[in-house]
């Protein structure tokens, strides 16, 4: 059995076709050079603003590598086959901004029941509806945690530059197969079309995890157990004459449906749950500033986390002891730290470019004597450093 | 009693034990076309390690996924055909195939349905059309008969049925037919063909629910349903000199389409080739 994308062929074919240094590109382009080191090699889209330039890569270099791009009717069907595509071995990924992504979210839920390994990128756009079609937005913190139905864990990362966002996208795929999840990736419309740096790596520095495959007929007889007791089933992939049961309803470990007993259910979701919290350390990751001191605690995300570093930073010229705490996995949100964080600080701010989303996260882990404050900006226009650094002197 | 029939039944070996008996009521059309379909398979001697099985939400989509024994998978209502797509690419020498219900299929799922056709996927699609959700419990389907009663059409139904067959063949498929459960025998070569074809392939088959269609139609009995199945049916040959009024409830049957077109996957994988001989990627290693 094979993952595809990690023959030694393909590392040639990489280092041929990508030589490494450094290059101006979109935040879209690093996000899909990305996921080709990380051996995605299974593409399956609908075109939407702005994630359009991460198919219409995919579309170019995938055929190069051997991999395969395809434009489907609609993003239902686009998340329908990379899930069909990953039972047979394929690392896959799709790209979409907030319609597109209200779409995937029945069979995001699927994936999650069906531990299918699968990346969504979501480039937030502005909303509700179509809304600005054309501008970055940070509405879908919520959409990515409790889009789909039922009592789900997801994993959801958000990057805060396209350097960033091509170590994130392969980071994301790592996750995936790891936990055997579908993991999302937060990017958001400004990212996505802004061009700057970014540095292309040998590939051979690049590290990369399969997920893991059954290692006898007994382990590949029971696609959903727990035989190694980390939460995670080996994988049998179709087409290697295991007859594998898969069902998005509620199922036993041999895959077969059962959605009579309470006990199998209960016993399968809180599997799932337990497989994402007891692997923490697989995906949890911040980043801090000048926290250690900090009586000022900004804490951002995604594009934002860029003019609230500024921000900080500008406050620290003036003697105003400001840190930033900058989840990079926002959910499962680093609750732990950030409690740990609160406990330190006087006041804790929120920029972000929506009308107060991770902020509520926030609230549930600092106590009440803290003074908590959204800084908070729609329209499609991201906040400046000195519209946070405002809201900084004020607290000061 | 029950093991002693499925010990006795030769197709017992291309069925999931565990998973039985059926949860299909007695007397449903699905249990035939899990026949047929087990029938084509022994008969072209395919070996189920080489099949995979999607399917929808719905009775029908139960007919393959859990009782077929192959690698099954059991999607959400009316995405089988894209899912589906997904394994095809990924498995390119394995049959893929879709069985699953016309409310899946052609409602829900009908845009996924044509763009197949069009797009000529080589997966064998099929389609179990029972003119009723069955699952729910008896609503109206895009093919339920003019004037029929259903618990969503208490009065009569006044939306005229889609014809599955005639649109997926216009829509590009290479091979269509449609039979019905009193066609069996026509059905088994059918899904033969089907799965022989290199392209898209559907074959539909208009089968019996006589606990959620026949008892509000006047057919309680399954017998009944065939009788009427055997008696409105029409060989295509004959309907192509019927007045569109004519046909208006019959069951027009036969061969649609059977044609050569080139297929998806395997120009997928012809322009792959191409972009990489153009950007000289294959072959050797040439020591970069
Ligand atoms: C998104 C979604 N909508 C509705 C349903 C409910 N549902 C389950 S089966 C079904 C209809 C099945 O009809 P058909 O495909 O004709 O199969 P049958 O049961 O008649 O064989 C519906 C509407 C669902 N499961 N998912
Ligand atoms: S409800 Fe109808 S379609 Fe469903 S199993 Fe019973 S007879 Fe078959």
């Amino acid at each position: 059995m094979i993952i595809r994308g990690d023959e030694p062929e393909q590392i040639r074919l990489i280092k041929k076709l990508y030589k490494p240094g450094n290059y101006f590109m979109q935040g879209n382009e690093a996000v899909a050079y990305g996921a080709i080191f990380a051996g995605c090699r299974f593409y399956a889209g609908y075109p939407i603003t702005p994630s359009s330039e991460i198919a219409e890569t995919m579309a170019r270099e995938l055929p190069k590598l051997g991999g395969y791009y395809l434009q489907m009717e609609d993003e239902i069907g686009s998340i329908a086959a990379m899930v069909g595509a990953s039972w047979t071995g394929l690392k896959v990924m799709t790209a979409t901004a907030g319609p597109g992504f209200s779409l995937m979210q029945e069979n995001l839920g699927y994936a999650v029941m069906t531990e299918t390994p699968l990346v969504l990128v979501d480039v937030q756009r502005s909303g509700p509806s179509t809304g600005q079609a054309t501008k970055g937005a940070q509405g879908d913190f919520f959409q990515a945690r409790w889009g789909t139905h039922g009592d789900h864990p997801i994993i959801a990362l958000s990057p805060t530059s396209g350097q960033d966002a091509f170590w994130e996208i392969i980071r994301a795929f790592n996750i995936a197969e790891r936990l055997r999840t579908p993991v999302v990736m937060l990017f958001d419309g400004v990212l996505a079309h802004t061009r700057e740096l970014v540095k292309i790596p040998d590939v051979e520095e690049v590290e990369i995890t399969y997920r893991k495959l059954p290692q006898n007929e007994e382990e590949a007889r029971l696609p959903f157990g727990d035989p190694h007791g980390d939460g995670v089933p080996p994988m049998p992939l179709f087409g290697h004459g295991y007859f594998t049961h898969v069902t998005g309803s509620t199922h036993k470990e041999n895959g077969l449906r059962d959605v009579y007993t309470p006990e199998v259910h209960d016993r399968l979701v809180r599997r799932l749950h337990r497989k994402i919290e007891q692997n923490r350390h697989v995906y949890e990751k911040y980043e801090e500033y000048f926290t250690d001191d900090a009586e000022i605690l900004v804490v951002s995300w995604g594009v934002t986390a860029r003019p609230a570093l500024g921000a900080v930073l500008k406050a620290r010229e003036e003697g105003i002891k400001a840190g930033l705490f900058v989840p990079k996995t926002v959910h499962p949100f680093p609750g732990e730290r950030m409690r740990a964080l609160g406990k330190k600080v006087r006041a804790v701010l929120v920029p972000e470019m929506n009308l107060g989303q991770m902020i509520l996260e926030v609230q549930r882990y600092v106590n009440d004597d803290v003074l908590l404050k959204g800084v908070n900006k729609i329209g499609g226009v991201p906040l400046t450093v000195n519209e946070i650094l405002r809201e900084i002197r004020g607290v000061a | 009693m029950a093991k002693e029939i499925y010990s006795r039944y030769p197709m017992v070996k291309y069925l999931r034990k565990e998973a039985l008996p059926t949860a299909l009521c007695p007397g449903c059309g699905g249990g035939t076309v899990l026949n047929a379909f087990a029938n084509a398979v022994d008969q072209l001697r395919i070996d189920p390690k080489d099949l995979v099985v999607v399917s929808g939400i719905g009775c029908s989509a139960w007919i393959a996924s859990p009782y077929f024994l192959a690698d099954t998978l059991h999607t959400t209502h009316g995405r089988a055909i894209a899912f589906a797509t997904g394994v095809k690419v990924g498995l390119p020498d394995k049959k893929v195939v879709v069985i699953s219900g016309d409310g899946d299929l052609a409602s829900i799922g009908g845009n996924h349905l044509i763009h197949a056709a069009r797009r000529n996927i080589d997966i064998t699609v099929i389609l179990v059309n029972n003119m009723i959700y069955g699952m729910t419990g008896g609503q109206v389907a895009p093919t339920t008969p003019f004037g029929a009663k259903t618990t969503t059409t208490p009065y009569r139904n006044i939306e005229h049925p889609l014809q599955i067959s005639e649109t997926v063949a216009a829509a590009g498929a290479s091979y269509v037919a449609r039979w019905t459960t009193a066609h069996v025998y026509q059905l088994i070569e059918s899904i033969k063909k089907a799965l022989q074809v290199k392209g898209f392939s559907l074959v539909e088959v208009v089968s019996q629910c006589p606990v959620q269609f026949g008892r509000r139609n006047r057919m309680k009995e399954p017998a009944e349903m065939l009788r009427w199945f055997l008696k409105n049916s029409v060989p295509i040959s004959k309907a192509k000199k019927m007045s569109p009024e004519e046909l208006e409830d019959k069951f027009v049957i036969g061969e649609f389409v059977n044609r050569e077109r080139p297929e998806f996957v395997s120009e997928l994988n012809k322009l792959i080739d191409e972009v990489q001989e153009h950007f000289g990627l294959k072959g050797e290693d040439d020591g970069v």
